[in-house]
């Protein structure tokens, strides 16, 4: 056996072969082993492209490692191709020296010419450059079930598990909580179907031990992570549990309004199965009903949000307005994708932010807060409901495709250590015998009054509204006032968590300043330059707006901050306008997160050539 | 009028409640004469008898005259966007189902912008009541044609005519499978109170189609239906169990032909059976729907109740399977939620 710190595998296939199955199941495995993993799911947006094609290829990349990682590997060290069209799409990532285990069976000259191939790569013993396995998965799959009573169809959709069976083999994961799986999801069902599964299962790690394929098995060690109890979790998990937190820690019960749109439906998934929790969830006809339902529930004083994407939040535009008009508090998710327009609705993009900071008509001001993993969309929803509540405003929440449907090891919290959401209802009137639902506390928050309450009756509404009384006015001085107050509110906003996440020292050569998923790689090239003497630190900005107040005083201390977003510059823009700084982009918009080699290349290009830290701190 | 003869002051009247208790201290802006004022008082009248607190009333509104309702009621009140009133009051019914929830819409913000969401609200069901003021055009915008325009309307953005054939908000409510559908007019204000009361009572979305006058961009669009000498002969009331009649003298009365089409007949040379009788409650809107499609010059045009029919509330429904789910799964714990199915620890 040999042990190695860290693996990444790539497995790939034709859509409805199963390989987010066999992936997700392959992560979940290697994550209950104790190993910290990265994940990133990569699959087309219909839902069944023709078989065999190079459109119709979905993947599932994970890295497991021994120690912490932030990313899902930037090179792949093995990978599993189902079909031709699979290998074609997917070679050119793996790293050279790397495995590629192939379904032999499916190298037919029909999918090799759907694949775009002239002649059968797989021809000889070995691709040049590359280890290759060559594993007759249909045949093996088909004979193992030939007594098992199912069709030739059902047969077919088994072979995934025959691919895991044989790749937990290789890595040396058990193949209990696969079982356990597959009893839990077809026993009941289709008992027919489970034991097929669970046999295909087994014979696929017996023939890894028997057939003499692979010279050796591999395995990665348990990762040094923090003591505690861990569960696997994905971003859009996340930030339904988040909400629900939220809710309870407030005290009250959590209302979602949502429409389906990929990459954010899960959430609306998750939550409508958490019905016994008291989570009210409403799908309804179109987004604008989305959020003008959680509006009315916010009014009626519920917990409330709504989770889209990027055209959703288009949408929803001239309701968020109403709702920072009438001041009431209120999530709003945007599982951002690649754009514009309907873009690229699988694919992870960062390209909603300057949507988010100005994207309404007039002086719209929303605070706006980007989750930096999957795991931190729990954080950011908690710090999102008690923002929006504490100064009773809408609060943007960015998530993005690879977030939201990446899976890692999550420290579950003990929700008895959880403060407790302070929220005061008024009861009785503030200005003397009058209710004044505009009067402002010290935080420029207006009460919440809730309908029901008897002496509280007011009319609020999206028309501009007199301090404090509440009632229309069109008084130039007052819209003046009110723009201030509002503007003032949101920018005095103090952040409910970690404003940013930091690594290194506060000054240096280098600042690499990010926002949202890019919080890996960037992690993961700053430590890498570190470990090779370069003076570079990191900054992954999580409250977008208002910026942390640190922040113009840390970017001053560096020569140079370089901005890696999966967008054309829109934090830059955002930086350079509010500090008054140079910023050099990193623009990557091709539907792929960063590989991290990617920021350390051009972070390198902005060091002393030596690479070493400077003895001199730079001019602050 | 029987119907308003039948009607008994509601026994659950609110003790001392009066309608100019619900009046805002906010000066009313429509325009002198505006049929909304009307409405304004016998909703005010309404509200004071239903015996719910002024605290429990919410009126939701869209934008447009009709959507400056809120303003001038002294109840809680949501102002909003053009077209989504009936989204705020879903989700704050959802999250509120003990407060007594209003829409106050036109016939621009319904049925234009607002349609999609009008459809589903009355396909949904939850307990709602939407007032809709039709008034034929766009007011608060000075003089644009609306949804509910006769063709050839000359308007401001229809110079030389306007090209579209009207839609009929209750043909509309009945196809979307309303549960309570009922239309009024302004100033008929015994008229409008009844229906509004029925609506008041009604669980379930209750659309009221109220005619009213735009005095300065649309008026005597509905003379043909308030001036004394001609309304016997253009609208009919609709009388659960009775037989459409109309006519100064009660001469004439609404009968289908062989065709199943309508057709106006004597009453005196008609047997009774072959009058149509109207049915608030009749399994299907079929009979309702054709009725909905009477219109002037050929036929009367029926106001009143068109259909009452009982079925669940969306909020009864959505709390129900909520109360269903805890009592399957018992109460949730949040710690387990976030364990999830599968956790394990680190030492």
């Amino acid at each position: 056996m040999v042990k190695l710190p860290r693996v990444t595998i790539r497995f790939a296939g034709d859509s409805g072969d199963g390989m987010q199955l066999t992936g997700t199941q392959f992560s979940f495995t290697s994550a209950l082993a104790g190993n910290d993993i990265s994940t990133l799911p990569d699959y087309p947006s219909e839902i069944r492209a023709p078989a065999g094609t190079l459109a119709g290829v979905s993947g599932y990349q994970i890295q497991f490692s021994s120690s912490d990682i932030f990313t899902p590997g930037d090179e792949v060290d093995t990978l599993v191709a189902m079909n031709p069209a699979a290998l074609r799409a997917n070679l050119k990532s793996v790293r050279s020296g790397g495995m590629v285990i192939v379904n032999e069976d499916a190298f037919t000259p029909v999918d090799l010419k759907k694949a775009g191939y002239d002649d059968n790569p797989i021809e000889g013993e070995s691709i040049p450059g590359y280890r290759l396995v060559k594993v007759p998965i249909d045949r093996l799959n088909a004979e193992t079930l030939k007594s098992s009573g199912l069709t030739a169809k059902q047969i077919d959709r088994c072979k995934n598990f025959f691919t895991l069976g044989l790749l937990c083999w290789l890595y040396n994961r058990p193949l209990e909580p696969t079982l356990k799986y597959i009893t839990a999801k077809f026993a009941q069902k289709s008992p027919l179907v489970a034991k097929a599964n669970s046999d295909v299962l087994k014979a696929g790690y017996d023939y890894g031990e028997n057939a003499e394929l692979f010279p050796v098995q591999y395995f990665v060690e348990k990762a040094k992570l923090p003591p505690g109890r861990y569960r696997s979790m994905t971003g859009n998990e996340a930030v339904a549990l988040g909400l629900v937190t939220a809710a309870r820690l407030a005290g009250k019960n959590l209302f979602y309004g949502s429409y389906p749109i990929t990459p954010a439906t899960d959430i609306l998934h998750t939550l409508a199965e958490l019905k016994h929790a008291g989570v009210v969830t409403f799908q309804a006809e179109d987004e604008i009903a989305a959020i003008g339902s959680a509006i009315g529930a916010s009014f009626g004083g519920a917990i409330a949000a709504t989770g889209t994407s990027g055209p959703g939040i288009a949408l929803k535009s001239e309701a968020i307005g109403l709702a920072v008009m009438t001041e009431l508090p209120l999530v709003i998710v945007n599982v951002q994708r690649g754009g514009p327009s309907t873009g690229l609705p699988t694919k992870t993009e960062q390209a909603d932010l300057l949507q988010a900071v100005f994207g309404r008509n007039g002086e719209c001001p929303l605070p706006v807060i980007a989750a930096t993993s999957p795991s931190d969309c729990f954080n950011a929803a908690v710090e999102a409901c008690t923002i929006a509540v504490r100064y009773m405003t809408p609060v943007m929440l960015l998530s993005d495709g690879y977030i939201a449907n990446s899976a890692e090891p999550w420290l579950i919290p003990d929700v008895r250590s959880m403060p407790k959401i302070a929220i005061a209802h008024p009861a009785a009137r503030n200005d003397g015998g009058v209710f004044q639902p505009y009067r402002r506390n010290e935080d420029g928050a207006r009460p919440w009054a809730l309908p029901g309450t008897p002496g509280l009756e007011h009319r609020t509404g999206g028309l501009e509204k007199e301090d404090g009384a509440g009632t229309i006015s069109y008084d130039p001085a007052n819209h003046q006032k009110m723009i201030g107050l509002r503007a003032a509110k949101v920018a005095g906003i103090r952040p409910a968590g970690a404003a940013f996440y930091w690594t290194g020292r506060e000054h240096g050569d280098v600042l690499i300043v990010g926002w949202g998923s890019t919080y890996g790689a960037i992690k993961a090239a700053t430590l890498e330059l570190q470990r090779q003497g370069a003076a570079v630190s990191a900054c992954q900005v999580r409250y977008l707006n208002p910026f942390p107040q640190r922040l113009g005083e840390l970017l001053a201390r560096f020569k140079t901050v370089l901005v890696p977003e999966l967008n054309l510059g829109q934090l830059a823009l955002l930086l350079r306008a509010q500090y008054r700084i140079e910023t050099v982009s990193l623009s990557k918009v091709c539907g792929q997160p960063f590989a991290f080699s990617e920021i350390i290349a051009a972070a390198k290009t902005h060091l002393p050539v030596s690479g070493t830290a400077q003895t001199k701190s730079s001019t602050a | 009028m029987n119907i308003l003869n039948d009607s008994t002051p509601s026994n659950e009247a609110c003790t001392g409640c009066t309608a100019a208790d619900f009046a805002s201290d906010q000066e009313v802006r429509w325009c002198p004469g505006c049929g909304d004022y009307s409405i304004l008082a016998q909703t005010k009248k309404v509200l004071a008898k239903l015996g719910i607190p002024r605290s429990k009333i919410v009126f939701v509104s869209g934008i447009g005259c009709s959507s400056r309702f809120p303003y001038y009621l002294n109840t809680y009140g949501f102002h909003s966007i053009h077209g989504r009133a009936p989204t705020i009051a879903t989700g704050l019914k959802l999250a509120r189902p003990d407060l007594d929830v209003w829409i106050a819409t036109g016939d621009g913000d319904a049925l234009s912008i607002g349609g999609n969401h009008l459809l589903h609200t009355l396909r949904r069901n939850p307990n709602l009541k939407i007032l809709l003021f039709n008034n034929r055009i766009y007011g608060l915008t000075k003089g644009q044609y609306s949804p509910t325009s006769p063709k050839g309307a000359i308007t401001k953005s229809s110079p030389m005519g306007s090209l579209e054939t009207p839609l009929r908000p209750m043909s509309f409510a009945l196809g979307c499978g309303a549960t309570f559908a009922a239309r009024s007019l302004a100033v008929d204000t015994r008229h409008l109170e009844y229906v509004l009361e029925r609506a008041a009572k009604h669980v379930g979305t209750a659309l009221v189609e109220i005619y009213q006058n735009c005095v300065i961009f649309n008026d005597g669009a509905f003379n043909y239906a308030t001036e004394k000498d001609l309304k016997a002969d253009t609208i009919v009331y609709l009388e659960h169990g009775k037989p459409l009649i109309f006519g100064k003298n009660r001469e004439k009365a609404i009968g289908l032909n062989n065709r199943l089409q309508p057709q106006v007949v004597n009453v005196g040379d008609t047997r009774p059976t072959d009058l149509l009788v109207h049915d608030e409650r009749e399994p299907t809107p079929a009979v309702s729907f054709l009725l909905s499609n009477l219109t002037q010059p050929d036929f009367p045009e029926p106001v009143g109740v068109f259909r009452a029919v009982e079925r669940d509330s969306f909020d009864a429904l959505v709390h129900g399977q909520i109360a269903q789910a805890r009592a399957q799964r018992g109460e949730a714990d949040l710690q387990a939620m976030l364990n999830g199915s599968e956790s394990w620890t680190v030492q």
